[in-house]
């Protein structure tokens, strides 16, 4: 053979499906967004400009700031990792939402359940039992779309509403806080409590390290190669003796186990209890996170950021500024637009070319 | 009068290829242009600009004298510029009517005026002497049926040039000789005709021109009677082509692969493969010939795993295989060249170094444990590329980038590659452009010499014939007869095919 030096890498590239254009789209997406509310902030009569620098100085300018940014963005990195990972088996998993608050309230259970246990012991397995429900809850609709053939749309968000109504219920009664007003769980054990290291919180460096072990699962392992090829072509994967209908079951069981890590993380970093409507949101806010990261497990972690630094920063932008902190959803918005656009376009555009073009000879 | 058609100059470079390189062509009313090339050679570039969708980098398309605007598709179709396409653009579930007015119904007030539209559609086939049944539902019709109702919407706008692409790529024998009869009728009422085809033998039947592209380049423009399908061969690969393949006596072993009273149903639940008996012998082909929809397709899906096995067993080696999983067939011992190579034989947007590893990518050397040795594919693939003529700028690009042969040539390096007992290769050169159908065949060839047994199921009777030892003739679900090939002969093999014979 005359060639022995070879390129590896490009071999395991990932997924090309959502790859339209470069990862300057997402780069435009954010910046046409900002321009487009800030038109609209300039309106309504207050200064864009003072709230932008209002809204980044506050996520970035402080380390204090990026603190809050990355405690913010910590379930996002987990919930839009939890989309890619379904995308790229080709599942779209709407239900990262309720993944997400079945494992925040588990994590609330574990955290206040058990005693006595220390923190890097109690930490892990209140983790690791958010994860669990999470699983749990997407294994249900990977089960019916392998075996009974229900769309994954349909299924999560039905399962959405009815983890919701379970966990309210929960929290509202087997797992209230006793003799409180408010509908919420006890404060967890101090064993439980994620710590912070200087600002920084260890959930951020646990989501940060799944990426990158999701990235290397797709890109170099067999298991990984499953699922690329079963989002790709199901039909050549079974071909290949690919099991297509344990690979849908597996790909939404890791799914869901990340949304449900990501709740945990959210319960045991943040929270410290599990109160209905405090999450809400986040596991929507996966979509448009995995979508702005091309849906490349390392690519959420710089979307999670910056979404989650507008969240961390909105509240002082409206002290600031006067501009409402619903600036932020208004621009999460706009940037899911803008980011679906050309991959919505594409979609048409591939449609139109199996009419137009298929078959001239190539 | 000007001609319908006239491209003068036309150069388009994308990066790193020359798609046209000063292509000039003229089409004349009541003319039928043959546009023969490889795959790859420019043909779909050229329809692209024609059709306004792509800009030429230079040079001008002049559609009735006058020059077409970039972009300005509808305006194209609006000069009378129709084409059929090899993937119909028809809704299955509605009728040969409803389907020919889409679009442009006549209507009373704010209905459709069914008998306007049926009145017109009875005319407008009388006229082309294309006869349908205006109340078939277009999904219960034979794709011939189907193709003709293409047609007939095209004609309805009034079409005066009409591009076909491929028509006969999906089209039983009997039907191309129909199709064939059509475009010369089409011609002499005046529209003229594209064709665009990879089969020699219509070209020379139908056409008044033949213009060939090779690499982008036209290579030269001729006519049937200056010519026969060898020269046309020559031209568009620029070497001659041997059609006939050289090979030496089979040495039979014993049985490998036996199939024993095989019953299978169809995708609409019909029996269609009914009582199949086959041995296929070690260093043998065997050959299955027959019209297309006959239970070919269902018996090799059969055989392979990938549809279930109503009543009967394949049996390799006297071990009985197990029905619907393709990879547990696999693994005993039969590798499979798909009919559909882009719905099962490749992943278009995985490198062709993922496609080459695709069912043993979690097997040694490809894999060590559960993870994959990128080193070991990137190193096959590059030796696959070479060794089995992959015309690409590198083995990591898409397989969805090559075009059709060698997107083919990848299935077989694949399926070649592990020099499993029992190779069953379906269709292996559809759609696959001259030069790599001569490189597939010398592939078959010399996997049997190596000792493999192989089932060729193949729509093209010329290939069965100068491929096969033993010939297998399908009609209506049933094996009518087994030929020697040195006792075949094409008549006696045609009869047969048409259930005339016994």
């Amino acid at each position: 053979m005359s060639q022995t030096k070879v390129a590896p890498k490009e071999v395991g590239k990932p997924a090309k499906n959502f790859d339209v254009g470069s990862w300057l789209i997402p780069i435009i997406a954010v910046l046409v967004a900002m321009a487009l509310a800030a038109i609209l902030i300039k309106l309504q009569g207050s200064n864009p400009i003072t709230a932008y620098k209002s809204l980044f100085k506050t996520a970035f300018g402080s380390a204090a700031g990026i603190g809050a940014t990355l405690g913010k963005s910590t379930p996002l990195v987990l919930s839009g990792l939890a989309v890619a990972v379904g995308l790229r088996a080709g599942l779209f998993n709407i239900g990262a939402q309720g993944q997400l608050l079945s494992g925040a309230l588990a994590a609330a259970w574990a955290g206040v359940s058990f005693h006595g246990l220390p923190g890097y012991i109690h930490i892990p397995i209140a983790l690791i039992i958010g994860a669990f429900f999470g699983s749990i809850v997407a294994g249900i609709s990977g089960f019916l779309k392998a075996y009974r053939g229900v769309h994954e749309v349909i299924t999560t968000i039905m399962l959405n509403s009815i983890v919701m109504g379970i966990a309210d219920y929960l929290a509202s009664h087997p797992l209230r806080e006793p003799d409180q007003f408010l509908t919420r769980t006890s404060e967890i054990q101090a064993s439980a409590k994620m710590p912070v290291y200087a600002h920084l919180p260890l959930g951020f460096f646990i989501a940060v390290a799944l990426a990158a072990v999701i990235w290397w699962i797709l890109g170099r392992t067999t298991s990984g190669f499953r699922i690329e090829t079963v989002g790709r072509n199901r039909h050549a994967a079974w071909y290949a003796g690919i099991s297509v209908k344990r690979t849908v079951i597996s790909a939404m069981l890791i799914s869901g186990a990340i949304a449900g890590l990501g709740g945990a993380v959210e319960t045991l970093g943040i929270t410290y209890r599990y109160a209905p409507a405090f999450n809400l949101g986040l596991g929507f806010d996966g979509i448009t996170i995995a979508l702005l990261g091309r849906v490349h497990p390392l690519g959420i972690i710089p979307g999670a950021i910056l979404i989650g630094g507008m969240r961390a920063g909105a509240a002082n932008m409206q002290f600031d500024s006067g501009v409402a902190p619903e600036l932020v959803d208004l621009l999460m918005a706009l940037i899911l637009l803008l980011v679906t656009a050309p991959l919505i376009t594409r979609f048409f555009k591939n449609s139109s070319n199996k009419s137009m073009t298929s078959g001239w000879g190539n | 009068m000007s001609a319908l058609l006239e491209v003068s100059g036309v150069t388009k470079r994308y990066p790193g290829v020359l798609a046209n390189d000063n292509v000039s062509l003229t089409v004349n009313a009541g003319e039928v242009v043959a546009l023969l090339g490889e795959n790859g050679a420019g043909k779909s570039t050229l329809l692209k600009a024609v059709f306004g969708l792509i800009k030429p980098d230079s040079g001008e398309i002049k559609i009735g004298g006058s020059p077409i605007v970039f972009g300005d598709t509808a305006g194209v179709i609006s000069r009378g510029v129709g084409m059929v396409h090899q993937h119909f653009q028809l809704v299955p579930v509605m009728t040969v009517a409803e389907n020919l007015i889409l679009g442009d119904e006549p209507k009373r007030g704010i209905f459709i005026n069914k008998k306007a539209a049926y009145d017109e559609i009875i005319a407008l086939s009388k006229r082309y002497g294309l006869e349908v049944d205006p109340d078939a539902v277009i999904e219960d019709l034979p794709v011939g049926m189907q193709q003709r109702v293409e047609i007939l919407k095209a004609l309805r706008k009034d079409v005066k040039l009409l591009i076909l692409d491929e028509p006969t790529a999906v089209l039983t024998p009997q039907e191309i000789d129909e199709l064939l009869v059509v475009i010369r009728n089409l011609a002499n009422s005046g529209v003229g005709i594209v064709l665009i085809t990879h089969k020699l033998h219509e070209v020379m039947a139908v056409a008044d021109r033949v213009v060939v592209l090779r690499g982008g380049k036209l290579v030269g423009t001729t006519s049937p009677k200056e010519t026969d399908e060898a020269g046309l061969a020559q031209m568009m690969v620029g070497r001659s082509v041997v059609l006939q393949v050289n090979r030496t006596e089979a040495k039979r072993g014993g049985v490998v692969l036996e199939v024993k009273a095989l019953e299978v149903r169809d995708d609409r639940k019909i029996l269609s493969v009914k009582g199949v008996d086959l041995q296929l012998h070690k260093g043998e082909i065997l050959g299955v010939a027959g019209v297309e929809g006959n239970g070919q397709r269902e018996l090799v899906e059969a055989i392979c795993g990938m549809r279930h096995r109503e009543a009967g067993s394949v049996l390799i080696n006297g071990v009985a295989t197990k029905d619907m999983h393709p990879h547990a067939v696999h693994e005993a011992g039969i590798s499979h060249i798909p009919e559909d190579r882009e719905k099962h034989g490749l992943v278009s947007n995985y490198t062709i170094a993922d496609n080459l590893v695709l069912n043993q990518f979690d097997q040694a050397p490809f894999a060590k444990g559960w993870i994959r040795d990128l080193n070991e594919i990137a190193k096959n693939a590059i030796a696959t590329v070479e060794k089995f003529d992959i015309r690409t700028p590198s083995a990591f690009n898409t397989a969805g980038s090559l075009s059709g042969g060698n997107k083919q040539k990848v299935v077989v390096a694949r399926e070649l590659s592990e020099e499993l007992p029992v190779l069953v290769a379906a269709q292996p050169t559809r759609g696959v452009d001259v030069g790599s159908i001569e490189f597939i065949h010398n592939q078959l060839i010399s996997a049997r010499d190596k000792g493999a047994a192989v089932l060729l199921v193949s729509a093209e009777l010329d290939e069965i014939l100068s491929l096969s030892d033993r010939i297998a003739v399908m009609s209506d679900g049933k094996i009518v007869a087994i030929v020697d090939s040195k006792d075949a002969d094409r008549n006696y093999i045609g009869r047969l095919m048409a259930g005339l014979d016994k």
